[in-house]
């Protein structure tokens, strides 16, 4: 368990276009051990999808180190997955054909495991459903299903329940707890909700913009299940709070060139 | 609740013949068809002008009897498959590659945009100043009716997919055939096959052109030369075997789409 999965040290990363010199990441350090849940939060513009990016692979134009498992990332790979805000399935896939992904249905190991993943996010009968057919929620399931598919030791989210209405949210905060739980993948979860990211990390990152840098590492020392009504919750929804606060006070005393 | 669902996603694939819907198409033609007939034998019209029904059937049942029709039905499917394909063939090659390489794109695409717009129809007499009246010229300018719609529909459908669905797909490390399978081809089946639509029909058109501008068999030939000696029977039934032919090839792709399409989240009507 203290194993450190992601290893990032001095991260900087700038945005270059003909007539500015953006820094979206300065000087980012930040070691996640293997199994962890950390969950980011910052004002928009605070780098926090970059960032997540850049774990991703998907962007890796960056200076710095950024190792998982001991190596530095240089473009996707599975072992990490990655979970966008919206779904993106593959509109003229079933529901299981788009969790198989290019891997043929037709392997029984592949069938046995698709079918096992649809049980873990409860879409059971649903499994030759077109996404047109899904909800919102149905439909980001389906695309952690497909995520899951691929074994990977980090999960990577970036607001993946932020188009969600607040009840199929909650109900998808459980869902991958549960996962979490069962599978004791690492996930990196970056939302703008609050609650959401005291109610899921163990640790919450807050990231302050212009440039984009780590203000505060939070531990969130709760037991799970957690319960947003207890007092040790609010207790602790009221510290990050505080701690989020001076963020945002700080990038508005800066004057944030808007 | 799930079983409920499971059945009610099936239920569509079973669905019974709509026999009001299968008959909705036949009231126009069958209302004007009854309109046509009594026109003719009520000797509103002479008969060489406007052949009845009726007379058009009987012709058509002699010449399908003395072979002449299958005859000329022969060589006119043989012109338009070979054209069909080999425009479908070089456009499918030529669109794959502008789609996928901006190079190409800027190689290939400028020329053949300037081509695309002199009409078809203008080249005529340079095909029979090059090719004389033989096959190889209506089977040339086939292939150049087909080539367009099928050339530009494959550029375009290719270059309509989603990049954020191309993310995942390089997420998810599929291969290179993968990402074509299960990405770019179904994003782009749409066009595809509406360039392939479009191709049948211009294929139709050119053949008939072709085949009247000089040429001693065809449905074409046989309608030009049925003109010649007055039989206007002869030439309606050129028309029919014509409107049937296009309705025919239509409906087959338009049956494919349905079926492949069905994915799709659009507006019905």
């Amino acid at each position: 368990m203290s194993e450190r999965a992601l290893v990032i040290e001095r991260l900087n990363k700038i945005f270059t276009t003909p007539n500015e010199r953006v820094v979206a990441l300065r000087e980012i350090d930040l070691q996640v051990k293997q199994g962890e849940f950390i969950t980011v939060i910052g004002p928009s513009g605070c780098g926090k999808s970059t960032l997540l990016k850049i774990v991703a692979g998907l962007d890796v134009e960056y200076d710095g180190k950024v190792e998982l498992n001991g190596q530095q990332i240089k473009g996707p790979s599975l072992e990490k997955g990655f979970i966008f805000q919206e779904p993106r399935l593959f509109p003229w896939l079933t529901v299981e054909k788009n969790i198989a992904g290019d891997q043929s249905l037709k392997d029984p190991k592949v069938r046995g495991k698709v079918h096992e993943l649809i049980r873990l996010v409860k879409l059971e009968g649903f499994e030759k459903a077109y996404p047109k057919e899904l909800s919102g929620g149905m439909a980001q399931r389906v695309s952690i299903a497909r995520a899951l598919l691929r074994k990977p030791d980090i999960l990577l989210l970036d607001e993946p329940f932020g188009a969600l209405d607040a009840f199929t949210r909650s109900h998808m905060q459980e869902v991958l707890l549960n996962i979490w739980e069962t599978n004791k993948t690492t996930m990196i979860f970056v939302t703008h909700d609050l609650d959401e990211a005291v109610f899921l990390g163990q640790r919450v990152v807050i990231m302050n913009p212009r440039p984009g840098h780590i203000k505060s590492v939070l531990p969130i020392e709760l037991s799970f299940p957690r319960k947003r009504s207890s007092l040790a919750f609010q207790e602790m929804r009221r510290t990050v709070l505080n701690e989020f606060e001076k963020v945002e006070e700080e990038s508005y005393t800066v004057g944030a060139g808007i | 609740m799930t079983v409920e669902i499971s059945e009610k996603l099936s239920e569509p694939q079973k669905k019974k013949i709509n026999w009001l819907n299968v008959t909705y198409p036949w009231i126009v033609p069958i209302v004007i068809v009854i309109a046509w007939q009594l026109v003719g034998s009520l000797g509103f019209v002479e008969e060489h002008i406007l052949p009845t029904p009726s007379k058009i059937l009987t012709t058509f049942g002699t010449l399908l009897g003395n072979g002449e029709l299958f005859y000329h039905l022969t060589v006119s499917g043989q012109r338009v498959l070979l054209g069909f394909a080999l425009g479908v063939g070089v456009g499918v090659l030529l669109g794959v590659m502008t789609g996928f390489s901006r190079l190409a794109q800027e190689v290939i695409d400028p020329s053949l945009q300037m081509l695309r717009t002199v009409p078809l129809l203008a080249l005529i007499p340079l095909f029979i100043l090059w090719f004389g009246v033989g096959e190889f010229g209506k089977v040339f300018m086939i292939s150049i009716g087909a080539f367009f719609p099928v050339y530009v529909n494959f550029f375009l459908g290719i270059r309509l997919v989603d990049q954020k669905l191309i993310e995942v797909s390089e997420i998810l490390q599929f291969s290179f055939w993968g990402k074509l399978t299960k990405v770019i081809i179904p994003s782009a089946l749409p066009n595809i096959l509406l360039g392939i639509r479009l191709a049948l029909g211009t294929s139709w058109l050119v053949l008939v052109v072709g085949e009247m501008m000089g040429t001693s068999a065809g449905i074409g030939y046989m309608i030009q030369d049925a003109r010649a000696y007055a039989q206007t029977d002869i030439v309606f039934v050129g028309l029919v075997m014509f409107a049937l032919l296009g309705k025919c090839s239509d409906s087959l792709v338009y049956a494919i789409e349905r079926k492949s399409l069905k994915w799709r989240d659009t507006f019905k009507g």
